[in-house]
C-alpha cells in the first residue's frame, strides 16, 4: 500500500485537477433552468468556481483516514479493487478512484451494522434461490471473508493479497468469482460476489460517498450525472453523443 | 391494554393507488374516512427534491422507499415440500411503503388488460376446447368483463393523465395505436411522449416484420396536465429516474400528485401515517369486520378503530397477511385444492434481450419510467396458440428507462464480469446498449400459493407470509417464444451484439424481476375458488373490501396498475351505489 501511494496522490490530484478547470464554464445552467418544470423546484444556481483555481492549485490527494476497516482490511479492498478496476487510459485504478473510502464509509454506516435487513432467526443453510442467509451483518461479512479470504491467499500463495504482484491478485480473485477458492464458514462465491458489488458501487455512485473521486468513472462512460433534464434533447441528440461536463450532487448542493 | 376509538363510515388499510382511489370515493360521498399507512407521509414539493432525489445509491440500490424487511420480509420455498427461509434483503420485487404506496415510485407503465384476459377461462376453453388448459392451472374470470370495467379504465387514465394513443376508439382501429387493445370511450388524455432513439429503431423494426408497434402508454406528462380531480401535472423532463424514485416535477401520475392534494383538503378523511394495522376485528357469526387493530409507530400504543366498511387498500402480500391472520375466509390447501385466501398467486415471468449497436449513440441517461415502444402481437390470446404448447403470452418493448450506472451498464455476452476487459467494454457499449422487455403472463398453477410461515415473525410479532412458488413448464415455453421473438426484432433492428435471457430453470428471490406480484385473495364468481366477490366484496364478511392485484385470478402480460386502478373504481362506485343502500352481500354465495 505505502509503495503505491506516490503513484496515487499523482493520479487523483492530476483528476482533481481537470474537474476544477471544466466545471469553471458555465455549464448547462441556463438551460436547466429553463427546461425546469412550471411548478418545479429548480436547482440553485451553482456558484461560480473560484477564477484563481488553476489546475497547478489543486489540493494534493491525502488517504483517507479509515472508520471501521483495519489497515491489514483496508489493504485487502484495496488489493482487490485495484484488480477489479485496474488503473489504464479510461481511468484510476479502483483505489485510486475512492473504492476503500466508500466501503469502509458503507460499512460503517446504516448498511454496515444491517438496516433493512431481516436479521431474525433461526438461521440455515440457504437453498436453491432463498439468497444469502448469514446471520452476519454486512461489515461482520467482509470481516469474516476477508480474514476467510486471507488465510487462503497466503496458504496458496505464501502472502497476503496485497503483497501478490498484480497478475496474481486477479488470479486469486478469480478462483474466488469462480468459488474455487477453499474458505472455512464464507463460500469465496458469495463474499467475491458481495465484494464485486460494492466496488462496483464505490466507483459509479455520486462521489459524495467517497468513491468515484472527480467522476472518473461517470468520465470514462459519458454519464453526465446531474440535473438531467432532458425534455429538449431526448429529439435533438438522436444519434448524436451528448457531450457534458458530468455534474454530482455536492455541484448543487 | 387496546385502546378503542369512536367508530368511523371507513377505515382502509394502506394508502397508495387503491386507498386513495377509494378514500376519494368514500368521501365524495359524504363517508368518514381513516387511511392507515405503516409507512411515511411523502409530500412531492418537501420529501422529493434536487439534487438528492437523482441519488442512485439510496434510492434504487438501497431501496429508501421500499418497504423495510427488518420490519417485516416474505419467507419464500419452491414447493410445499420444502422448509422456507426468509427474503433477508428484498430482490426479485420490491414491496412499497409509506403514503402513495409503490405509486410513488413505478416507472408509470400503465395498461389496461385484453378483454380476454378478464374471462380468461371462459375464453380460452371457447376457442381451444377444455382440454387445452391443464388441469393444474388455475386460470378463471374475473367476474367482470372488459366492457363493465371500461369506463373504470377510462377514469383512472384521466385521473393519471396518461400520455398515449388510442388504437381502438369504440371498435374503429386507429393507426399508430395498438390494434389489439379492447375498446376505448376516448384517446389518451395526453399525446404520446417523445421517442428516444432506441425507440424509434424498434417502431421501424417491428414494423418491417409486420408488427403493430405502439408507444408504451405513460403516467409521465408529454404535457402538462391538469386531472378532472383540479390537479396539476407538470411536464416531464426525461431524467430517467422514475422507477425506486419520487419525481420532483411532479410529472408521474402517482397518489401524491393526483389525488393526495384533494384528500389533504378533505375534512372527512384522516389519514394516519406510521400507523402498522396488525389485524382486523372479525364477527365471524355476523360475518362483518368491526375494527381494525393497529400500532401507532411514534407511541407504541395498540389502538383499534371501529368502522363500519374496512377496506384492505395494502398490496398483494399485505391483502392476503391480512385475511389470513385474522381467519376471514378458508386458507388455501394445495394437497386439496380447497380453500381460497392465498390463492392464485402469481409473479411476472419477464425476460430481456439486450441490444448492442456499434454505431449508434443512445444517450441512456435520457428516458422516462414508460417511454417505450411495444408490441402487443404476442399478448394474451392475441396469437394462435392451437400448435403451441403454451398459454399466454407478454408484449415486447424496448423502453429507455434509466442509464444509471450503479445497476444499469450493460456489456455484450461473454465480456468478463471485472477487469481491464470489462471496463474496455463497458466504457464502449454503456452508450451504445438498450434493453428489451418481454413482459410475460403468469398462469396461477395448483402448487404457488401463499400463507402463514409457521416459524419466522415481523416486528409486531406476527408470522410472516409464506410464498410456495415456482416457474410451471408453461412459463418456461412461454417465454423461450416470446423472447425469441423479441430477438428476431433485436436481429431486425441491426443489432452489433443480442443477448437474449428466456426464463428457465427455477424462480430466484435475488434478481430483480418486477414489482407485478398479483393473487392471494382472488375475485370471482364462485365462493369455492375466489375471496372476494366481483365487487372485490369478501364472501365472509359483507363489509370487508379488497382492492389491488391480490385480486387477480392470473396476471396478465402487463404491468397491473391500469386494471388495479380500473378496479379501484369498480369496487368504489359498488360500494357507494349498491352497498351503502342495502349493506349486505352484494352477491349470493
Amino acid at each position: 500500500m505505502t509503495e503505491a501511494l506516490p503513484r496515487r496522490r499523482f493520479l487523483i490530484g492530476a483528476a482533481a485537477g481537470t474537474a476544477a478547470v471544466t466545471t469553471a464554464g458555465a455549464f448547462a445552467a441556463p438551460d436547466q433552468a429553463l427546461a425546469a418544470p412550471e411548478g418545479a423546484p429548480q436547482a440553485a444556481p451553482r456558484a461560480p468556481a473560484p477564477a484563481t483555481a488553476p489546475a497547478a492549485s489543486a489540493p494534493e490527494y491525502v488517504p483517507e483516514p479509515m472508520q471501521v476497516l483495519t489497515a491489514a482490511e483496508a489493504a485487502f479492498i484495496g488489493a482487490a479493487a485495484d484488480a477489479i478496476i485496474p488503473a489504464d487510459d479510461l481511468s484510476p485504478s479502483g483505489s485510486d478512484c475512492g473504492v476503500v473510502t466508500y466501503i469502509d464509509r458503507q460499512l460503517a454506516g446504516a448498511y454496515g451494522a444491517g438496516a433493512r435487513l431481516y436479521r431474525s432467526g433461526p438461521f440455515s443453510t440457504p437453498q436453491p434461490g432463498t439468497g444469502n442467509q448469514s446471520p452476519l451483518a454486512p461489515l461482520e461479512f467482509f470481516r469474516a471473508g476477508i480474514a476467510a479470504a486471507n488465510t487462503w491467499v497466503k496458504a496458496t500463495y505464501g502472502k497476503e493479497l496485497d503483497g501478490l504482484d498484480g497478475p496474481q491478485v486477479a488470479e486469486a480473485l478469480k478462483a474466488m468469482d469462480a468459488g474455487k477458492a477453499e474458505f472455512a464458514a464464507i463460500g469465496s462465491k458469495p463474499f467475491f460476489n458481495a465484494l464485486l458489488q460494492m466496488v462496483m458501487e464505490g466507483f459509479f455512485s455520486d462521489p459524495m460517498y467517497g468513491g468515484n473521486r472527480g467522476m472518473a468513472s461517470w468520465r470514462m462512460i459519458g454519464y453526465p450525472g446531474l440535473p438531467a433534464t432532458y425534455a429538449d434533447k431526448i429529439e435533438t441528440y438522436r444519434g448524436k453523443r451528448y457531450e457534458a461536463e458530468p455534474q454530482s450532487i455536492a455541484d448543487f448542493s | 391494554m387496546v385502546k378503542k376509538l369512536k367508530e368511523v363510515d371507513a377505515v382502509l388499510v394502506g394508502m397508495g393507488w387503491t386507498g386513495s382511489i377509494m378514500a376519494r370515493e368514500l368521501s365524495r360521498a359524504g363517508l368518514s374516512v381513516v387511511a392507515l399507512e405503516r409507512g411515511a407521509s411523502r409530500v412531492p414539493g418537501d420529501d422529493f427534491t434536487l439534487p438528492n432525489i437523482r441519488d442512485e445509491l439510496r434510492f434504487s440500490v438501497r431501496q429508501e422507499l421500499m418497504q423495510d424487511p427488518a420490519q417485516e420480509t416474505v419467507t419464500f420455498r419452491h414447493s410445499a415440500d420444502k422448509t422456507a427461509l426468509p427474503m433477508r434483503r428484498f430482490g426479485a420485487f420490491l414491496p412499497g411503503d409509506g403514503v402513495g404506496g409503490m405509486g410513488t415510485h413505478w416507472n408509470a407503465q400503465t395498461y389496461r388488460f385484453l378483454p380476454s384476459d378478464h374471462t380468461l377461462r371462459s375464453h380460452l376453453t371457447e376457442r381451444y376446447g377444455r382440454k387445452k388448459i391443464p388441469d393444474d392451472m388455475l386460470i378463471a374470470d374475473w367476474g367482470v368483463t372488459y366492457d363493465e370495467l371500461e369506463g373504470h379504465y377510462d377514469r383512472f387514465e384521466k385521473l393519471c393523465g396518461l400520455s398515449g394513443k388510442a388504437g381502438n376508439i369504440r371498435g374503429k382501429i386507429h393507426p399508430g395505436g395498438n390494434p389489439y387493445e379492447g375498446w376505448r370511450s376516448a384517446e389518451y388524455p395526453n399525446k404520446p411522449l417523445k421517442p428516444s432513439l432506441a425507440g424509434v429503431m424498434f417502431g421501424e423494426a417491428a414494423s418491417g416484420l409486420g408488427y403493430h408497434p405502439f408507444p408504451a402508454p405513460a403516467g409521465n406528462m408529454s404535457a402538462p396536465y391538469v386531472n378532472p380531480e383540479g390537479v396539476r401535472l407538470g411536464a416531464c423532463q426525461y431524467c430517467g429516474h422514475c422507477e425506486r424514485f419520487g419525481c420532483e416535477a411532479n410529472a408521474k401520475s402517482s397518489p401524491n400528485t393526483t389525488l393526495l392534494p384533494v384528500l389533504a383538503k378533505e375534512a372527512k378523511v384522516e389519514i394516519r401515517d406510521r400507523c402498522y394495522a396488525s389485524r382486523l376485528v372479525y364477527d365471524k357469526s355476523g360475518r362483518k369486520v368491526t375494527a381494525v387493530v393497529y400500532v401507532d409507530l411514534r407511541t407504541g400504543e395498540e389502538i383499534e378503530q371501529p368502522a363500519g366498511i374496512v377496506v384492505l387498500s395494502a398490496w398483494v402480500f399485505g391483502n392476503t397477511h391480512m385475511m389470513l391472520h385474522s381467519g376471514i375466509g378458508r386458507p388455501y390447501d394445495p394437497r386439496t385444492g380447497k380453500g381460497v385466501v392465498g390463492r392464485n398467486y402469481c409473479h411476472q415471468i419477464q425476460s430481456a434481450v439486450g441490444v448492442f449497436f456499434q454505431d449508434k449513440e443512445l444517450n441512456p441517461f435520457m428516458g422516462a419510467g414508460s417511454l417505450g415502444m411495444v408490441i402487443d402481437d404476442f399478448n394474451g390470446d392475441n396469437f394462435d396458440h392451437r400448435d403451441l404448447d403454451f398459454l399466454g403470452g407478454g408484449y415486447i418493448a424496448l423502453n429507455s428507462t434509466n442509464g444509471r450506472p450503479i445497476l444499469n451498464r450493460p456489456v455484450p455476452p461473454g465480456t468478463p464480469r471485472w477487469g481491464s476487459e470489462w471496463k474496455q467494454a463497458t466504457a464502449q457499449w454503456y452508450r451504445r446498449a438498450a434493453s428489451m422487455n418481454c413482459q410475460g403472463s403468469n398462469y396461477a398453477s395448483r402448487g404457488n400459493y401463499l400463507d402463514l410461515d409457521p416459524t419466522y415473525r415481523d416486528v409486531l410479532g406476527r408470522p410472516l407470509i409464506r410464498m410456495t412458488y415456482n416457474l410451471t413448464d408453461n412459463d418456461r415455453k412461454m417465454s423461450a417464444f416470446l423472447t425469441e421473438k423479441g430477438a428476431g426484432i433485436a436481429k431486425a433492428m441491426g443489432a452489433t451484439h443480442i443477448a437474449a435471457n428466456p426464463r428457465k430453470g427455477d424462480f430466484d428471490v435475488v434478481p430483480y424481476q418486477s414489482s407485478h406480484n398479483t393473487g392471494g385473495t382472488p375475485m370471482g364468481t364462485d365462493p369455492s375458488t375466489s375471496a372476494v366477490n366481483r365487487y372485490l366484496q369478501s364472501w365472509d364478511a359483507h363489509n370487508l373490501f379488497v382492492l389491488g392485484a391480490s385480486v387477480f385470478p392470473q396476471n396478465a402480460g402487463y404491468n397491473p396498475t391500469g386494471a388495479v386502478g380500473a378496479l379501484s373504481y369498480w369496487a368504489a362506485d359498488a360500494v357507494v351505489n349498491k352497498y351503502l343502500k342495502n349493506p349486505t352481500h352484494l352477491m349470493k354465495a
